[in-house]
């Protein structure tokens, strides 16, 4: 009995992951996915992905009968510290995290310790839609390769949103938010870099103010870190006194700082998700004329995936979803304004004539920006940057 | 049927012993009478004979009843009656309840059982009180029926610890009378406490000074 | 042994012991065990040692990093200020508020005005007065259109850097706590009496009330206080909300240190959450030394025989402190009810311009409320069967607790609950309960006992003892005693003490989270983590469903004696 155990196991691990699966793969995880159920770690702060979450535990469990229960984190890093304790306790085979919402330094950081399933990603049917070439955004995480280990979900692109009907004199570059500030002072501030999108903000004025953009796509070194940060530094310490509150405190995430937008406690909000003021705008939180924009050279874009645990009791099931998010008629679900508003991950020029109709039949919205009008997209820097960076402004601005 | 304390002495953990050692005998028909200044430990003698001495009393001697030694029962086996000033009927059952409570397990059937009551309520002259509230009855029907429900468990002894002190004095009168004819009756041995010599003259038996 | 034949304690009924015994056992295993074990697990760690992790090297590195990590002394300090400070100046005001409302209200008006406040979880209450108190919350949005503000004021008022918005809420929701201790301690003394005694010598009310009350009422709200305390140090969830946030107090810290992505954070935050603890101790010690500076000061001053007429404005001042402090807690709830049904409610509008149930349609919170439910529920049970097991046991072994009983009772609430929670947690998933229903309940019991036994142990004394002998006298057995006569005149006391427990369940974020690994979400954990979302309306809707479990709870436990008892006067009096 063993032999073959063995040898198929050594068949899995050489098989390359661009191999086509053959259907009869896929059915044994169909089958073997049967009456799971799928604990997805994710975020929970955003009320409109709770939704969309619960609408996917309704389809999966009517197409495959897999049940998706979300596991609400207020941080990503909760589920990957729950991974190592469980991985410290010996519990290797029934972890209590079947599938994670992850991406940059969290994914760098399980996958360099060996804590992730796969490679999965090439055996899911669906990632047929997907440009997998090595060089194309689902395939680099945060300049870190995906290498088939987390499987892409949700377009984010980092955005600005504002009150038209109180402001019109906008920053055009990072570096214009300085004068911005002082002509406006304490009307604006960011998520505390500890969170993602406080980094983010951080992230896009170094891409734009670094000497070498091309060294943020390296691993940092201390040196690098000196060099290209010197000027982000110069720039931050003249921004922060005009900051809210005069930059000694922040908000905790960015959903707090939309709330202090529609409060008028400030002027301008950020988000990693283009469609969000849109959709807030409906839900009555933010008034009618909040609108969107980024900076003239652009902002960054990455993608956000789900990765599946090595100890996770469910790992089927969790692929089951993984590829069910994939699924054209899903993604032009998650980007339709009224659910998620998200960008589809897939390849246009991948799908066929009545996938593209449905995305092209979605409903709009005069506070929704086209992909094009958001200008260019610029590359994560290594995700190492965005630890140091997020290390380096505490060490800095925490007394 | 005989109650008999034998050099009954009590101590508190921490003392001297409360009397000097006490012997007693209590025969069935007479009522004697216990009687002595507040603190002296009248009611903690009465307390260590039912078999509710609390913790930090020590007991010596022995307590002997129709010849069984029940120094060291547990107070529901030692079959001793205990008459309280205020009645200690239970607040959560109605009057008839109370009565039922006391009922021996042996006697069997709804009916029957029910009959029993009814009929110690009209011996107690609170004929068509079972349904009531026992918070809603006099000083004296809350008397009564106390007494009722004492004699309903067929005690071989009964301990009265002031039970009409809190009376006005007709009333104490009928209830006295009520009392010791009851116990009579039923010809057992009878340990009254009082501070009342009305009550020591009325019970017609021999009275020991503590 | 021998002297047993002569001289006996009358009765020294044997099952008495072994019930006695068997309680104790199941509180050492269920609970002290744990709780040292999760405690030796996270000391462990805090030097170093944390195997899984690969951290062997026993030694001061963690502490070191601790004190090295950005912001740690202003944390300290935040910590230092905010705990307490709320704790004196909550029992300050609580002093204040007895000594002039009492004999005005009765200790049964008092309990019914302040459940509602102390039967919402923490959370609740924070979130709801985040929205009063922000530069663009509700008391803001009253004033603009007198103060002609078009957009909010800059002022800190909430998450500011000294901790101020995070010590008015522990104060708003500690003080009916400490506001009921006290009303239920003054139950026991004369108070009326010595105060008329003191005032007929010439000394004035505020004056009688801390020279001669307040001397009795200390022993008897002592630990009470120092459950105040501990909480004040190591509260999360509250300080999440409220407090600062750049750095945050110590214990929010820790816990952000604990879930970080390098997981080699694990070992400075156990050093952390252990220093945590260290603070508590540290606090009590300081609560027992002022004790007696107090009672050598207060003797002295008391000799002197000032008869202090002009303390009285004082007493008038911290009442009133006290009154808006009620106020304010009671006015966050309200805010939470109506943001639960707002549509659209822009600054400064005084009022929501637009209504929606929506949030109330969306079903997502029936799952959260049925595991509240279904927590709450099963550990009121354990907690409340073990506590009745555990007073009878006293009563049948017929021995008063030891002082190192109700030490243990109070373990839990003494000890900052992060100091053995993640330990804790490693300790289930070795055995393999973390993650399930089983872990969070045993971990809500932990916390619901303790509770649960203070609330009944006073009313289970108080049974007039006249019953117990006179069902024993008609040959009732101590079983028949304990279900016929204890169970249901103590029914009252006991439901109470049984809503105490479901709203301390209902409460509980630190065990869920850490133990139920996340998947477990009840309502308190979900409105935590949508604080964060920060969308008021569906934050609202958590909260305000948050709040009613407990009070609808109390409703039953106060409704059910009633309804039972409804033709027994002698029981509908309520309880002390």
């Amino acid at each position: 009995m063993r032999l073959p155990i063995l040898a198929s196991l050594t068949l899995c691990l050489s098989t390359p992951a661009f191999a086509a699966p053959t259907l009869a793969d896929w059915q044994q995880t169909l089958d073997a996915a049967r009456g799971q159920t799928v604990y997805w770690n994710a975020w929970g702060g955003d009320q409109r992905t709770n939704a969309f979450i619960e609408w996917v535990n309704s389809q999966t469990e009517q197409l495959y009968g897999v049940k998706v229960e979300q596991v609400k984190l207020t941080d990503t890093a909760e589920a990957v510290t729950r991974v190592i304790s469980e991985k410290a306790a010996g519990e290797t085979e029934q972890g209590s995290v079947d599938l994670i919402w992850i991406n940059g330094p969290n994914f760098l950081a399980m996958k360099e310790q060996g804590l992730l399933h796969g490679p999965f990603v090439a055996d899911l049917p669906n990632a047929k839609f997907l440009d997998l070439s090595a060089t194309s955004p689902a395939s680099v995480d945060f300049t870190t390769p995906v290498d088939g280990m987390e499987s892409p979900w949700r377009l984010a692109k980092f955005v600005f949103s504002y009150d038209s009907a109180r402001v019109s004199d906008l920053p055009e570059t990072m570096a214009g938010f300085t004068d911005w500030a002082a002509a406006h002072p304490g009307r604006l501030t960011h998520p505390n870099p500890a969170n993602f999108i406080g980094a983010t903000f951080l992230k896009q004025a170094l891409i734009e103010l670094a000497p070498d953009a091309a060294a943020l796509q390296l691993p940092v070194t201390d040196a690098s870190f000196a060099t290209q940060t010197a000027p982000l530094w110069a720039w931050y310490d003249a921004l922060r006194p005009n900051l809210w509150r005069g930059g000694e405190a922040f908000p905790e995430n960015e959903s707090v700082q939309q709330q202090m937008l529609n409060d008028g406690e400030v002027d301008i909000a950020m988000a990693f998700d283009p469609a969000s003021t849109a959709a807030a705008i409906a839900q009555g939180s933010l008034p009618e004329t909040a609108r969107v924009f980024t900076p003239k050279a652009g902002s960054i874009g990455n993608i956000s995936f789900v990765a599946i645990p090595f100890n996770a009791a469910h790992k089927a099931g969790a692929q089951v979803v993984a590829n069910f998010l994939l699924d054209p008629a899903t993604q032009a679900h998650m980007q339709d304004i009224t659910v998620l508003g998200s960008f589809s991950v897939l390849d246009p020029a991948k799908l066929d004539v009545p996938a593209q109709a449905t995305f092209d039949a979605l409903p709009t919205a005069p506070a929704l920006p086209t992909l094009d009008s958001l200008g260019p997209t610029l590359l994560e820097p290594h995700a190492s940057w965005m630890t140091k960076l997020t290390e380096a402004w505490a060490k800095r601005y925490t007394r | 049927m005989t109650l008999i304390l034998q050099a009954l002495t009590i101590t508190p953990t921490a003392g001297t012993p409360l009397f000097a050692p006490l012997t007693l005998t209590i025969r069935p028909d007479t009522v004697t009478t216990l009687m002595g200044p507040s603190g002296v430990g009248k009611s903690t003698l009465l307390d260590a004979i039912g078999g509710h001495l609390a913790p930090g009393f020590r007991l010596s001697g022995q307590i002997l009843l129709n010849g069984r030694d029940v120094t060291h029962l547990p107070a529901e086996s030692r079959r001793i009656g205990l008459m309280f000033q205020d009645a200690a009927l239970f607040p959560h059952l109605s009057v008839g309840d109370n009565l039922a409570f006391a009922l021996p397990p042996s006697l069997k059937g709804r009916p029957a059982r029910r009959a029993a009551v009814e009929d110690a309520l009209t011996r107690a002259g609170l004929a068509g009180f079972y349904a009531r509230d026992p918070a809603t009855l006099s000083g004296g029907q809350r008397a009564r029926a106390a007494l009722m429900r004492t004699l309903l468990t067929r005690p071989e002894a009964l301990l009265l610890d002031e039970p009409f002190a809190r009376l006005d004095a007709t009333l104490r009168a009928d209830l006295r009378g009520f009392t010791f004819a009851h116990a009579r009756a039923q010809s057992i041995p009878v340990l009254l406490v009082t501070h009342d010599e009305a009550d020591a003259l009325a019970a017609n038996g021999p009275v020991i000074a503590l | 042994m021998t002297w047993r034949a002569q001289t006996q304690p009358s009765r020294p009924a044997p099952h008495g012991r072994i019930l006695r015994r068997a309680v104790l056992w199941v509180v050492l295993l269920g609970l002290v065990l744990p709780i040292l074990a999760g405690s030796f697990e996270t000391l462990r760690a805090a030097f170093g040692l944390h195997p899984g992790i690969g951290a062997t090297r026993f030694g001061l590195a963690p502490w070191q990093s601790l004190a090295a990590l950005p912001g740690f002394v202003t944390a300290l300090r935040l910590t230092l200020f905010t705990g307490i400070g709320s704790a004196v100046l909550a029992l300050l005001l609580a002093t204040g508020f007895c000594a002039l409302m009492h004999g005005r209200v009765s200790t049964r008006q008092g309990d019914h005005m302040l459940t509602p406040i102390l039967a919402v979880p923490h959370a609740a209450i924070a979130i709801g007065l985040a929205f009063l108190i922000a530069p663009s919350g509700w008391i803001a949005r009253l004033i603009a259109p007198l103060a002609g503000w078009t957009i909010p004021p800059e002022i800190a008022s909430v998450n500011d850097s000294y901790g101020l918005a995070l010590l008015l809420g522990l104060i708003v929701k500690e003080l009916p706590f400490l506001l009921l201790v006290i009303l239920a301690a003054l139950s026991q003394l004369p108070v009326n009496q010595q105060l008329s005694a003191g005032r007929a010598l010439g000394y004035g009310r505020g004056i009688v009330w801390i020279k001669v009350i307040m001397p009795q009422v200390w022993p008897l709200i002592r630990l009470p206080v120092l459950v105040v305390q501990a909480y004040a140090l190591s509260v999360v969830d509250m300080a999440v909300i409220l407090g600062p946030s750049n750095p945050p107090t110590l214990a929010v810290a820790v816990t952000r240190w604990f879930a970080n992505p390098d997981v080699q954070m694990i070992l400075p935050a156990s050093a952390g959450a252990v220093l945590i603890a260290l603070l508590t101790l540290a606090a009590t010690l300081l609560w027992l030394l002022a004790e007696r500076v107090v009672r050598a000061i207060g003797l002295w001053w008391l000799r002197r025989g000032g008869r202090g007429l002009s303390m009285q404005p004082g007493l008038l001042l911290t009442a009133g402190l006290a009154a808006a402090a009620l106020a304010l807690g009671l006015l966050s709830l309200l805010a939470l009810l109506i943001w639960s049904v707002t549509h659209r409610w822009s600054f400064p509008h005084p009022l929501p311009e637009s209504w929606s149930w929506q949030t109330w349609h969306a079903a997502s919170w029936a799952e959260a409320a049925s595991y509240s439910l279904l927590l709450g529920c099963t550990t009121t049970l354990i907690a409340t069967t073990l506590a009745i097991a555990w007073l009878e046991a006293e009563d049948r072994s017929a021995s008063p607790r030891a002082g190192w009983a109700t030490a243990l009772i109070y373990l839990p609430l003494l000890l900052p609950q992060i100091a053995f929670l993640y330990g804790l947690n490693l300790l289930f998933l070795r055995i393999g309960l973390s993650g399930g229903l089983v872990a969070v309940i045993w971990g809500h019991s932990l916390f619901v006992f303790p509770y649960v036994m203070i609330a009944l142990s006073d009313p289970w004394r108080a049974l007039d003892p006249a019953l117990i002998r006179s069902a024993a006298s008609l040959g009732a057995g101590p079983n028949r005693r304990l279900f016929a006569v204890k169970l249901p005149v103590l029914l009252a006391p006991i439901l109470t003490a049984a809503a105490i427990g479901f709203a301390v369940s209902i409460a509980q974020y630190l065990p869920t989270l850490f133990l139920g690994a996340g998947r477990i979400a009840t309502l308190t954990t979900e409105a935590v983590t949508l604080s964060s979302s920060a969308d008021r309306r569906i934050v609202g809707t958590y909260a305000s469903l948050q709040a009613a479990l407990p009070f609808a709870a109390y409703a039953l436990a106060l409704a059910l004696p009633r309804l039972i008892f409804r033709n027994r006067r002698a029981l509908l009096g309520g309880h002390a």
